[in-house]
């Protein structure tokens, strides 16, 4: 179902127009169901949908590109340049649609790490799309268009600069970079894919602030690519939405954000977290699901968030659950140690040669608290989460649990230390063997601690499974088969199995959707009552904070420069990062 | 960088230390006498005697260690039991025409191996990424002496007879006199070593097609020549480079077979002599050449390696 283009306001002058577009997998389903949009001059339209949506594969057919396996069936794509005729992108020879790329039609992807070639010196890189499609007259002019494009994003366009290699410039330069070199060639139009997921929230400040001046001052149209629905807000004229291949919604984006007509749209709202913390989460992910599945039986296609469709029927009998095998943890998990902490951090430093990471850290988790660690790439975050689990050694200070020091290193800490703290890494997709199967996988650490008989086992994973609410029917399943949550899922599962009073979970929704980090989110809160798991919820989005925990830690450069409860910090920061931070956020 | 090179080549300095010890304990535990062995079955006691002093066959292990090493640094590889002069006087052609034939091995199979594996995963999946797997596999399984037989039937005996089967030219001369005597011993060396690097090549390659740069410059319109050869193989080099010294150094081994096939004389004949003849000073000497060969290659593997990352030579 495609809803047809907008009515066009008079002023709005067509650059791409995208008409019934077909993509399929080859000699497999379709992946398009053909899709309608139009770009102006001028304007962003934010084009937001959920992974596997066919969001990306939009985007690169307007540059005339599909990925490997995946074929063009019908429809077509329209370009008026401004200065020739129109034409369309199937009437091109490959040679032509070559040269149409990187010229009339930029791109600027997800990971600038990752696309920017790293032999090749930043300058060079810019210097090779004027050098492939002839611009300017003379090697001199080029190079002054290099020097030009790196001062129209804010770089410096020095010698010196120009000859650096992309691992010495920070994740936003090297996005800016992106940017520079897709505007080389003054553009028609530009597709940006996700160009700022992965970076800090300043950092993406400053990079949409780019991307939003160089599209006015040049005059492109741009269609920007995300999940993210706070930065569709904050950027874009006009939104699109799009699930499993069909563009759902298309309209303003004042319009469509407010007043969503789709289901799916004011579902896919409900799901983003917020800054008050109003909304309640749980609520969204059970419709979102529920609308999913509803779909899913209409295109009779595999829907990857069975898991999370369950929650509703589980919930009721999660109750009882807690009481069979894994309940033995729920008189241990209460105590605390004699001062009341749970989790008694002290004085914890951390360097890696001449490099201080971790300075001075004190923290405390009561039992049944839940804490937000929050910072950005590069806080120690991550490195304080390991130290805490044991699983880098060579800390200063001391990690105390119950009153009893824990031994720096996972290899020296006693089995029931080891049980008691657990650890969720951040990729659901890297952190499961996909060799073993889910209940393999679970079982690892029940062998390991030898806290229960092995023909238990099998039971006690089960009940992992079911409450995660992902069921026991994973337990012969392989990753895989999983989507994104119930990896996540069977990898907090995993983490249960051995009754752990600590639960430290390292940007563990980063990694996924709006809706199923909803749920995951959901599920923590369930957890946390149902079991009295103490969480170190460990993360760069503050938007989540009122979502899930009762106390925040600000963590910048290695120290904890803010702390409190969540009203607090968030209502009277007292450290200038954190209000810095507060401020940079993007809102719907 | 430099700093990187000099760790490295130090490190290459120990490895070659402790090389040493592990061949002279080795030789330590070949069977017999190397003075009975010179003066034959019927020498007396006391002239067997007399030359074990002269050969410091008398001392303790350890100090003939040391004398040995002594005499390496000094280029005295010791004299030869067998043949009555200094080792270095024996193997100085030896090893010329060995490195002769490694040399040309390299010409021929680095290139040959790194075309054949891009081109393999630029087609990936079809058919001509099929015939060069099978191809290669099938090489690769096959043992040197195999192939270098099957080039001696098709090439110097029953098919067609245009190149020599065994080297022709006389003792004392250089091998390269006579240029077509070499044809067939590299092809089998090359033929050996190509198949590896033309596997690696191909399995790397595949790596880099798929990152994000190179469908980055695909989106600037960046030629799909100027892609691979400037966007895609640049990357792939450096961890095919490990692999090439490896064989590279597998060759300075696997010379031996090859050169006793086409009774070529080479370090490897040298070293079937030796062991024949129980001359322990030549076997020595030819293990500590393998080693240098096999340090240096992948001394050098790690310098290409290191010039083909940036990070890694910003680094210092």
């Amino acid at each position: 179902m495609t809803t047809a283009p907008a009515p066009a306001e008079t002023e709005l002058s067509t650059v791409l127009r995208i008409d019934d577009l077909r993509v399929s997998a080859v000699g497999g389903a379709e992946i398009l169901h053909g899709i309608s949009l139009e770009l102006y001059r001028g304007r962003i339209l934010g084009l937001v949908g959920e992974s596997g949506s066919g969001k990306t594969t939009a985007g690169l057919a307007c540059l005339g590109h599909y990925r490997d396996g995946l074929v063009h069936t019908g429809g077509d794509i329209e370009i008026f340049p401004r200065d020739a005729d129109p034409f369309t992108l199937s009437s091109l020879t490959p040679d032509g649609r070559r040269l149409l790329r990187g010229h009339r039609i930029a791109y600027i992807p997800q990971a600038p790490a990752l696309s920017l070639n790293p032999a090749i010196r930043v300058g060079e890189q810019i210097r090779e799309v004027l050098d492939v499609h002839g611009f300017g007259e003379s090697p001199q002019e080029r190079a002054a268009r290099v020097a030009e494009a790196l001062e129209d994003v804010g770089l410096p366009s020095s010698a010196e600069y120009q000859r650096r290699w992309p691992h010495q410039l920070s994740g936003g330069q090297q996005q800016r970079i992106g940017i520079a070199m897709a505007f080389a060639m003054f553009p028609d139009v530009l597709v940006l894919d996700e160009p700022t997921t992965g970076l800090d929230v300043s950092t993406q400040a400053h990079v949409l602030d780019t991307i939003r001046d160089m599209t006015r001052k040049h005059d492109v149209a741009s269609l920007y690519i995300t999940h993210d629905l706070a930065v569709v807000a904050e950027l874009a004229d006009r939104v699109a939405v799009m699930l499993r291949g069909d563009v759902v919604e298309e309209g303003p984006a004042a319009e469509v954000l407010a007043r969503p007509q789709h289901e799916y749209t004011s579902r896919l709202l409900a799901a983003v977290p917020d800054l008050p913390g109003r909304k309640d989460l749980s609520l969204a992910t059970g419709s979102i699901s529920q609308v999913q599945e509803a779909l899913a039986e209409v295109s009779a296609d595999k829907t990857g968030e069975t898991g999370a469709a369950a929650d509703a029927s589980v919930v009721a009998s999660a109750a009882t659950e807690s009481s069979t095998g894994l309940g033995a943890s729920d008189s241990t998990a209460g105590a605390a140690g004699q001062d009341g902490f749970l989790l008694d951090v002290k004085d914890l430093g951390m360097r890696y040669g001449s490099n201080t990471v971790l300075n001075g850290i004190d923290m405390t988790l009561q039992p049944g608290e839940s804490l937000m660690l929050l910072g950005e790439s590069g806080s120690g975050k991550t490195t304080l989460s390991r130290c805490i689990a044991g699983l880098i050694d060579g800390y200063t200070g001391s990690v105390r649990l119950r009153g009893e020091e824990l031994a720096p290193s996972t290899r020296k800490r006693s089995l029931a230390h080891r049980q008691e703290v657990q650890y969720v890494f951040q990729s659901p997709f890297s952190s499961l063997n996909p060799r073993r199967t889910i209940g393999e996988s679970l079982t690892v650490p029940l062998e390991m601690s030898r806290r229960l008989p092995r023909s238990e086992h099998r039971a006690t994973v089960e009940d992992a499974l079911d409450a995660v609410r992902l069921g026991r029917s994973f337990y012969d399943r392989r990753p895989g088969d999983l989507s994104g949550g119930e990896r996540q899922r069977a990898a907090i599962a995993r983490a249960l199995v051995n009754a752990p009073s600590v639960l430290v979970c390292d940007e563990i929704t980063s990694a996924l959707d709006v809706s199923v980090q909803a749920s995951i989110v959901g599920l923590l809160g369930t957890l946390r009552v149902e079991r009295g798991l103490s969480i170190l919820f460990v993360t760069h989005n503050i938007t989540l904070a009122r979502h899930v925990s009762d106390h925040i830690a600000v963590l910048n450069k290695g120290v904890i420069v803010d702390r409190g409860t969540v009203d607090e910090v968030l209502e009277n920061p007292t450290h200038a990062y954190t209000k810095a931070l507060l401020e940079d956020i993007p809102q719907l | 960088m430099m700093k990187l090179v000099v760790r490295r080549l130090v490190l290459s300095v120990f490895i070659l230390l402790a090389v040493s010890i592990l061949v002279f304990a080795a030789t330590l535990l070949l069977p017999g006498d190397p003075a009975r062995a010179i003066l034959g079955q019927q020498a007396t006691p006391e002239r067997v005697a007399a030359l074990s002093s002269q050969l410091n066959l008398d001392q303790p292990a350890v100090v003939r260690y040391f004398l040995w090493l002594g005499g390496l640094f000094m280029g005295d590889f010791g004299t030869s039991t067998s043949f009555g002069g200094p080792v270095s006087e024996l193997l100085g052609d030896r090893i010329s025409a060995s490195l002769v034939l490694m040399v040309l091995a390299a010409i021929v199979s680095i290139p040959l191996g790194l075309g054949f594996g891009i081109w393999s995963a630029l087609h990936r999946g079809g058919k001509r990424d099929k015939s060069v797997t099978w191809v290669s596999l099938t090489l690769a399984a096959l043992p040197e002496f195999v192939i270098g037989i099957a080039l001696v039937t098709i090439f110097a005996t029953s098919v067609v007879q245009i190149l020599p089967a065994v080297t022709m030219a006389p003792p004392g001369t250089p091998v390269w006199t006579i240029p077509s005597q070499l044809i067939l011993p590299t092809i089998t060396l090359a033929l050996v070593v190509a198949p590896y690097i033309a596997r690696m090549m191909r399995a790397t390659m595949i790596d880099v097609l798929d990152s994000g740069y190179v469908e980055m410059a695909r989106l600037k319109g960046v030629p799909e020549r100027q892609v691979i050869l400037r966007h895609a193989v640049p990357h792939a080099i450096g961890p095919v480079a490990q692999v090439i010294a490896i064989q590279l150094a597998w060759l300075a081994g696997g010379v031996v077979v090859v050169e006793f096939l086409f009774r070529y004389p080479g370090i490897g004949q040298a070293l079937i002599d030796a062991v024949t003849f129980r001359d322990v000073q030549v076997v020595q000497a030819v293990s500590m050449i393998v080693a240098v060969v096999y340090v240096v290659v992948n001394l050098l593997a790690d310098i290409v390696g290191i010039m083909a990352n940036p990070k890694l030579r910003s680094a210092a």
